[in-house]
């Protein structure tokens, strides 16, 4: 038989492959047509956005050289004028990591929770809720964090720096505490948790429902399961997710401007007044700024731009790879 | 309540891990007493009686659809798991009901393991771990585990073919050899029972045999209740065999069980004789 194939195969030439015409309507046409311009358009807008960003930062990048990288004063108008922002990625790094140590345990919980622990009843609105979070303006969570949260986080900050002060981010010279990158970090925090726990809940649902049945049948507890199965699968889908959370952290502005007592120091000093962030520069001084300013602050812009673009390009990466890598058990 | 048959457990793996004894222990009695069993409201099995005896292998048979593996799952109360699911009727193991007060479902699984029709192998963990696996999910110390290892996959009828890497991931194994791992891993927590729902339909012939042979020489240690599909296995391999059948709109129920000679060659009932020669729908 397979011979038979074979004498055919070497004894005739092989063909040309056929032209076939996808027989397109006039009005599958028209549609083709806008879809595509809609597609197009998105990645004009991209391109068109870092090209005015490039263009703008241009003459500030001139005056500054590496060195907008690596000091950390913010002076564009004096003469001569000298800018840097290293401070503020240091800032804007430190409160998108005190996010995630708020948001990465309570995503994961709350997705393990819906997903193994929950009667579908209380499940779905429990989801629905937490997306819910999502909808609130970041301006409602600055307010609240500003009136509420730290206020009422004082008590927390004075244990931390009186039993965990050993600890270098911890310790504070003066026993003042608020307007603190701790306090913008826990808003923050409470800003990307929905994204964080929506897209863990989904990593963790595609874990493989046959395995996860031999752990309990294997006499596991549900722990048992979430560790032995759920988890491993699951691990780097979770870190896709925390970096998503750290995308949106890095960005978010008002609840950091709200906040944050703004300086341009580096300090671990996290439960003391100050800190900055790149997002949180650009809000409060865009306004008023003059020529040279605005050219550094669209700079610092396209800082923040660029590492944003990163930051969720590799995410994305990765839970792509997570929930399409592993379906098949 | 809940301490002592965790208690029971100890003992057992005590057997397991001085050696040669454990060929005296016996598999455990199972009794279902009119098990019924839904999902949400739909009934899918009805007053199910059937008596496994301790040390023997019984087969279910009957068409797709009419309930076999959620009569299975009741026998180890993984059916509970599905959101939906509701049963009623007394499913007794060594006299004790595993549904009464007091009785935890992981102990259960424990005792009455369960092999599935899709082999399913831990991804994360090596061939090793996965034998071993059963006892660290369930907290049972293992004092020598390269001999568990070997004797566990001696069992399923693996060892000769993994000895040299343990190590490597369970993900690389063939369906046949995952399907005999997790034999393996099933038999390492000794159970007193073993369930298997259609545990060669995804396996070649010889990994087919290969099984067949480890059921009847595990069936001294273990009760063993097999559901398959193909007539010669059940022939092959089982003491008794029950046949399920769910008429249109009804809930499955048992048409016939027996010894497995009187089924395939006596059959009381038309409907059985026809399932068995093929004239079924
Ligand atoms: N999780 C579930 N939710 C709702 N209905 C289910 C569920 N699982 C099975 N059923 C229904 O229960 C009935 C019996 O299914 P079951 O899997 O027990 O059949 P089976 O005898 O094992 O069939 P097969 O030989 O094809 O494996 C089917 O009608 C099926 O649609
Ligand atoms: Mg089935």
């Amino acid at each position: 038989m397979s011979d038979l194939g074979l004498l055919v195969e070497t004894a005739r030439p092989l063909p040309q492959p056929r032209v076939i015409t996808p027989g397109l309507t006039t009005g599958d046409k028209v549609f083709r047509f806008l879809a595509a311009a809609a597609a197009a358009s998105v990645l004009a807008i991209l391109g068109l956005v870092a090209l005015f960003l490039v263009l703008e930062a241009e003459p500030a990048l001139k005056v500054s050289g590496l060195k907008f990288l690596t000091t950390f004063e913010w002076n564009p108008d004096g003469t001569p004028a000298h800018f840097g922002i290293a401070a503020l990625i240091y800032g804007t790094a430190m409160i998108a990591f005190i996010a995630l140590v708020v948001a990465l345990p309570v995503a994961v919980g709350s997705a393990l929770f819906v997903n193994e622990y929950a009667p579908v009843r209380l499940g779905r609105p429990l989801v629905a809720l937490l997306d819910l979070l999502a909808a609130v303006p970041s301006l409602i969570y600055g307010m609240w964090g500003l009136y509420y949260l730290q206020p009422h986080l004082q008590g927390t900050s004075r244990w931390l720096t009186d039993h965990l002060g050993f600890i270098p981010f911890f310790h504070t010279t003066r026993p003042v505490f608020g307007s603190s990158m701790f306090i913008a970090g826990i808003v923050v925090g409470l800003m990307v948790l929905p994204i964080v726990a929506s897209v863990t809940r989904e990593v963790l649902s595609q874990a493989p429902r046959g395995v996860c049945e031999a752990a309990l049948a294997l006499g596991g507890s549900r722990w048992g399961m979430i560790r032995s199965v759920i988890l491993p699968f699951g691990r780097s889908g979770i870190v896709g997710a925390a970096m998503l959370g750290l995308g949106r952290a890095l960005g978010e502005t008002i609840a950091i401007a709200l906040i944050l007592a703004f300086n341009f120091k580096i300090t671990t000093q996290i439960l003391a007044p100050g800190g900055g962030s790149v997002a949180g520069l650009i809000a409060n001084n865009f306004g008023e700024a003059g020529e040279a300013q605005r050219h550094a602050l669209v700079a610092a812009g396209l800082a923040l731009f660029v590492i944003t673009l990163i930051v969720n390009t590799v995410a994305r990466i990765i839970v792509n790879r997570t929930s399409k890598g592993k379906m098949e058990d | 309540m809940t301490d002592i048959p965790m208690a029971d457990v100890r003992i057992d793996t005590a057997v397991l891990s001085t050696g040669p004894k454990i060929s005296t222990s016996g598999g455990g009695s199972l009794r279902a007493d009119g098990v019924t069993a839904w999902f949400g409201k739909h009934c899918i099995i009805a007053g199910v009686d059937m008596d496994m005896p301790a040390g023997s292998v019984t087969s279910i048979i009957g068409p797709s659809g009419c309930g076999k593996s959620t009569f299975l799952r009741t026998l180890n109360r993984m059916h509970e798991l599905v959101p939906s699911a509701a049963m009623a009727g007394e499913v007794r193991l060594d006299g004790v009901d595993i549904y009464g007060a007091g009785s935890r479902p992981a102990l259960m699984r424990l005792r009455i393991g369960m092999v599935f029709q899709k082999p399913n192998p831990f991804p994360t963990m090596s061939i090793g771990e996965n034998v071993l696996s059963g006892l660290k999910l369930a907290g049972i110390p293992c004092r020598d585990k390269a001999e568990m290892t070997e004797r566990c996959l001696n069992k399923a009828g693996l060892w000769a073919e993994v000895k040299d890497r343990l190590g490597a991931p369970a993900g690389a194994l063939s369906g046949g050899q995952q399907q005999r791992l997790c034999i393996a891993r099933s038999l390492a927590v000794s159970p007193r029972v073993l369930l298997m729902d259609e545990p060669c339909s995804a396996l070649d012939p010889s990994s087919t045999k290969r099984i067949e042979e480890t059921i009847r020489e595990i069936s001294s240690q273990v009760t063993v209740v097999i559901v398959t599909h193909n007539m010669q296995q059940a022939a092959r391999v089982s003491d008794y065999t029950a046949f399920f059948l769910a008429d249109k709109g009804e809930p499955g129920r048992i048409v016939e069980f027996g010894p497995t000679g009187e089924i395939f060659n006596a059959p009381n009932d038309p409907r059985t004789e026809d399932y068995i020669h093929g004239r079924f729908g």
